[in-house]
């Protein structure tokens, strides 16, 4: 009898404190600006905090507000902006960039082609074995390989292949650009989707250094840049990048004549 | 005891969170400035202050009648979530600023063992209403002024030059432990001393 009584006043309690607060929630409902409520679920809800913001709705309610710039978010493209220049009653000029940029590590050593500094034995965390001259490789540019970047991703795109190197899906990359924020030696780059070729490496070291350190990485030769004036390929400070937009009609032959073969078609 | 020594008591001699050491988390987390620590502070107080009647007419008219004391602790928490819950809204309604200032502390004061400590003082100190609203009032207050004096000291150590190792939680930490030194200075004798009993 006595438990009954126990289940009775307790179950009496719960529900007069319940319908008491669905009926405080609708009396003290608060009117959430129209405009929010369309920005949230459009939305890509990574929260990856790439707009400046602490997420996707605290973005919302900003750019609702008048605060934030429509374009700020890079996961969501130029389709929710156009969405979002709907919502918001405002034009935008549908010509400015649309090239899509993805993460791409530049640098293709691994413990066969790249000299090693020491062994290094402690967490597996780029950061951390960063604190020790910046990675055991000799090369302080290039890929720690311990994964700093997959475990900052919001999308899970970053994966180890089978060899241990660090691959990008860039299908699901959403250019927050985490990773080339986290990465210790710079080895993460964003680059244009639309990019055929790119030039895996870092380091701004000079030719001869970089031959010791690395048979893969770009001695900055200029044999790109002056044998193949049409090659899109620039050389800065001994290294080498490729740009798509300048014209790149021999970027092929480029590729053949590179002495370590560090421009790589993808 | 009379209501001004129930308040002195809860308020300097038994301070619930530099005496006993009771609801530390806000303590910590919301005193890094003071308009937010009157804030919470505020909402505490509130809390206690309903709490301690709300669950004290509860035992004494539901619980004690069905010979239930054993369920004092679920109802109690019941009662505070509610309550919590309930000022939740009023506070979003009224001062969204306030609202988002006190961020994930204030569904926490549900928790707060501050709230709960003061329902089962009220009953194992059996104290009528009056005393019981008196102590909520008090221990609300206490907390009040413990987060006062607190965000102050913390709003001047962010101008001082501290050492690196020790500069925010551990400095603020630091000061706490000297503070709850400090209240150790309040004792049961000042009571009796100003013949309050």
């Amino acid at each position: 009898m006595n438990i009954l009584f126990a289940i009775l006043v307790v179950a009496v309690l719960g529900g007069l404190f319940g319908f008491g607060l669905s009926y405080a929630e609708k009396k003290l409902a608060i009117k959430k600006d129209p405009k929010v409520l369309a920005l949230e679920p459009i939305m890509p809800g990574a929260n990856c905090g790439v707009c400046g913001y602490a997420g996707c709705n605290a973005y919302a309610a900003a750019v609702a507000l008048g605060e934030a710039e429509i374009g700020l978010c890079s996961p969501g493209g130029p389709s929710l902006v156009a969405k979002m220049a709907q919502i918001m009653g405002a034009k935008i000029d549908a010509s400015g960039e649309t090239r899509r940029k993805v993460a791409h590590v530049m640098c293709r050593g691994n413990t066969e082609f790249t000299l090693k500094d020491y062994n290094y034995e402690g967490l597996e965390d780029c950061n951390a074995a960063a604190i020790l001259f910046t990675g055991d490789n000799n090369c302080k540019s290039s890929c720690l390989h311990l994964g700093s970047c997959i475990k900052v991703c919001p999308v899970g795109a970053i994966s180890k292949d089978k060899d241990g190197y660090i691959i990008v899906d860039e299908k699901a990359c959403i250019s927050c650009e985490k990773c080339v924020q986290i990465c210790p030696t710079n080895a993460m780059h964003m680059i244009y989707e639309d990019s055929e070729y790119v030039i895996e490496c870092n380091s701004h070291e000079p030719g001869g250094k970089v031959r010791k350190q690395c048979s893969v990485g770009c001695i900055g030769c200029k044999i790109c840049e002056t044998k193949f004036p049409e090659s899109g390929c620039k050389v800065d400070r001994f290294l080498s990048t490729f740009d798509q937009m300048l014209p790149h009609s021999q970027i092929p032959e480029a590729a053949e004549a590179c002495p370590t073969k560090c421009i790589i078609k993808r | 005891m009379s209501y001004i020594a129930i308040l002195l008591t809860f308020i300097f001699i038994n301070n619930f969170i530099l005496v006993q050491f009771l609801g530390l988390c806000p303590f910590i987390g919301v005193s890094k400035n003071s308009e937010n620590a009157i804030g919470m502070g505020a909402s505490v107080t509130f809390v206690t202050t309903v709490a301690s009647v709300v669950t004290w007419a509860i035992y004494y008219f539901l619980l004690v009648p069905f010979n239930l004391q054993y369920l004092q602790t679920l109802t109690f928490i019941l009662v505070i979530a509610s309550l919590v819950q309930l000022l939740e809204m009023v506070i979003q309604k009224i001062s969204p600023a306030l609202y988002k200032a006190l961020g994930i502390y204030l569904p926490l004061i549900t928790t707060n063992c501050a709230v709960l400590g003061i329902a089962i003082i009220n009953i194992s100190s059996s104290y009528n209403v009056m005393e019981a609203f008196v102590a909520g009032l008090a221990v609300g207050l206490g907390f009040t002024l413990a987060m006062i004096l607190m965000s102050n000291i913390r709003e001047r150590l962010d101008l001082q030059p501290v050492r690196g190792s020790f500069r925010g939680m551990p400095i603020a930490f630091i000061s706490a432990g000297l503070m709850a030194l400090a209240f150790m200075a309040f004792d049961k004798s000042l009571i009796t001393n100003l013949h309050l009993v």
